[in-house]
């Protein structure tokens, strides 16, 4: 049989599951693209296929498609329903499989999750791999391994934090927002790379023990019902004593982050806070200028502290 | 002090929630002031900005009914992203330095019977549950009849002598469903206005056009929200067939969800989340029945809807079927959508050839 090479867009979900999806396909002897990172040029092909009030992150996640389209057999495109009981994520990455599949003409490998219809990690992966052609013991062994190469290299990440947050006597900033925003080169990267310029530390919210996320997130919000806003909301809880300033990542217009968002500047009122939010038209000048001014009021705060 | 108790409106349905908030509870019940142009600016100069149009017209119904002197709100919740409505409302509301209490009636997404009837038994120490059951069915039954009424009063309105026969009418019926004391006068009630306004004189041409109206809920619910979109169209002598009431929220969403999923399944595979899915659906289901065209409407950024667009364009691409998309802000101004209307309608009579 010749080689399957199945493409991996650089967008949403990918900076979450990266390790699990390259380790499984390779395991399984294929090849893996995954998309460049993202640039302007994505961005536009992307709005393409989008409605204009889709949110960034879903405009360039289209772009990415668009560029693997002819670069490999099939796209991985997996749906996300329900990852907890009672809990939901953005409906957008519900209906992503059946966006794509209606606006590019790409051949998609898909698997779906939905843990209140009783179809988790393990179901799905193994119905992906059997739909590919693979035998189904090859197909566990793969997901066995992958799945524990995930875990490490996030327990290493998170040692790494640890680390940082224990030494460093820079000025320590949180940045909390999804990971496919704050990871992603045209969104977040710019941001980064400021901070980093400028003597700061970042912390990252997707780093985080999630231990004790329920009675973190309490602290904040009872009835929020969002997964992946809730491990932001628990990150922020979590190292907020410890940081002095926290940036809140969001791009225009973001469903769950507009109201979750608006709980937690309401709600922390320990360390301050700022909101970026990014669309596509943004200037980079305004946001660093922003910026440079919640870094001098964090460094003022500092010096009256000590 | 005696206990004010007020709701966010909802279309013609807070004639029922009120009659079954005046039964279940022993507080005086006071809807919200009517919603005009001050609601909205109120609730958006207070909401989030990128928060969703209901978000903002419910936030000024509450500080509009707070102000009015209510001092218990009570709100719903479900689907996308309304359920977590209620938690940033009420503490929004706090800050705001208003003093009340907060009813949130649906927790999670689901209704369940007893958690609600707890809820009201917290309000009313004397109520018993078949006191409970008989005014919640009795209610239910209320938003199924007017439901019933207002689809007969959409086919025909458009067509009528003199528009008032319907409204003035209309008004009285719903005055008289909310003295209703039984079951039984009350379908004596809904059989006399239905003979009623089958009767009211109307000049129909026999082709008329027809138009499918689609959409996110509170939009096409709400007749303010959606500024008049059905009576502007009905002005221009089209007939309208519009989908999501109560009735189907409650009662018919749950059943049809297969047989949707089956109808449409070369566009969809899972559903979309909150009314996404239906909306592909009955876009199918009116290019099936002829319909002349599909007016699509949504509050600015609701999420499910959006990712629904791309698909129903397809959909309508496919099988050549004109479709425009309105998007309600706090800003949407009355003429722009009238003009866009009209052209709607002008580029239906030159497909249809007159």
């Amino acid at each position: 049989m010749d080689k399957v090479t199945i493409g991996i867009p650089r967008a949403l979900l990918y900076y979450k599951y990266k390790d699990l999806w390259i380790n499984f396909f390779e395991e399984l002897g294929c090849d893996v693209v995954v998309s460049c990172c993202t640039n302007k040029e994505i961005l536009e092909k992307g709005k393409k296929y989008t409605n204009d009030e889709s949110c960034l992150a879903m405009k360039v996640f289209m772009g990415h498609v668009d560029y693997l389209k002819d670069k490999c057999d099939y796209v991985l495109i997996p749906r996300y329903a329900c990852l907890v009981k009672h809990e939901k994520l953005c409906t957008n990455f519900s209906c992503l499989y059946d966006l794509v599949r209606n606006t590019i003409d790409v051949k998609i490998i898909n698997y779906n999750i939905d843990i209140e219809k009783k179809e988790d990690e393990f179901y799905a992966f193994t119905g992906m791999g059997l739909a590919l052609g693979f035998k189904y013991r090859d197909v566990i062994k793969a997901f066995r391994k992958a799945k524990k190469f995930e875990e490490n290299q996030r327990n290493k990440r998170l040692l790494r934090q640890k680390n940082i947050l224990g030494k460093s006597d820079k000025i320590k900033v949180l940045l909390a927002g999804h990971p496919y925003n704050m990871h992603d080169s045209l969104i977040g990267k710019p941001i980064i790379n400021f901070l980093e310029a400028n003597g700061v530390q970042i912390i990252y919210s997707d780093l985080y023990d999630k231990k004790y996320l329920k009675s973190e997130v309490e602290r904040i919000t009872q009835r929020n019902y969002w997964t992946y806003n809730k491990e932001i909301i628990g990150s922020i809880s979590h190292y907020k004593k410890r940081m002095d300033g926290i940036i809140l990542l969001t791009v225009f217009p973001c469903g769950p982050d507009s109201l979750s968002n608006e709980m937690i500047i309401r709600n922390v009122n320990d360390t301050p806070i700022i909101q970026l939010v990014i669309d596509e038209l943004n200037s980079e000048a305004g946001i660093i200028t922003r910026l440079e001014s919640f870094i001098d009021i964090l460094n003022e705060r500092r010096k009256i502290h000590e | 002090m005696n206990k004010i108790i007020s709701f966010p409106h909802l279309g013609n349905y807070s004639v029922p929630i009120s009659f079954v908030l005046r039964h279940l509870t022993n507080y005086e019940v006071k809807a919200s002031p009517p919603i005009t142009k001050k609601t909205i600016e109120i609730g958006s100069k207070y909401a989030p900005d990128s928060a969703c149009v209901p978000f903002k017209y419910n936030l000024g119904n509450f500080i509009e009914s707070l102000e009015n002197g209510a001092n218990i709100i009570i709100q719903a919740g479900g689907g996308c992203r309304y359920g977590y409505y209620s938690e940033v409302q009420e503490k929004i509301l706090k800050d705001l330095g208003y003093n009340f209490q907060f009813i949130n009636l649906i927790d999670s997404d689901h209704l369940k019977v007893m958690e609600v009837y707890k809820t009201f038994k917290k309000m009313n120490k004397k109520l018993n549950f078949v006191k409970f059951a008989y005014y919640a069915l009795l209610t239910l039954l209320m938003i199924r009849y007017m439901d019933k009424i207002d689809e007969i009063i959409r086919s025909r309105i458009g067509f009528a002598l003199n528009m008032k026969n319907f409204t003035d009418n209309k008004k009285k019926m719903l005055q008289d469903f909310s003295k209703t004391k039984g079951f039984i006068p009350l379908t004596i009630k809904y059989f006399k206005y239905k003979k009623l306004f089958k009767n009211i004189r109307i000049l129909k041409p026999k082709d008329c056009i027809k138009i499918g109206i689609i959409g996110e809920l509170y939009t096409a619910m709400e007749p303010f929200a959606s500024y008049f979109l059905e009576m502007e169209l009905a002005k221009n002598n089209i007939e309208i067939k519009r989908f999501t009431n109560l009735t189907y929220l409650l009662f018919q969403k749950k059943k049809m969800k297969r047989k949707m999923l089956r109808g449409i399944k070369d566009y969809c595979t899972y559903t979309i989340g909150a009314d996404g899915m239906d909306n592909v659906y009955r876009c199918k289901y009116l290019i099936d029945k002829g319909f002349d065209g599909i007016i699509h409407t949504k509050p600015f950024g609701c999420t499910p809807e959006v990712g629904a667009i791309p698909i129903i364009e397809k959909i309508c691409s496919d099988h050549n079927m004109p479709v425009i998309f309105f998007s309600f802000d706090s800003q949407t101004s009355e003429v722009g959508i009238k003009t866009r209307l009209e052209a709607f309608y002008d580029m239906l009579m030159v497909k249809k050839g007159r």
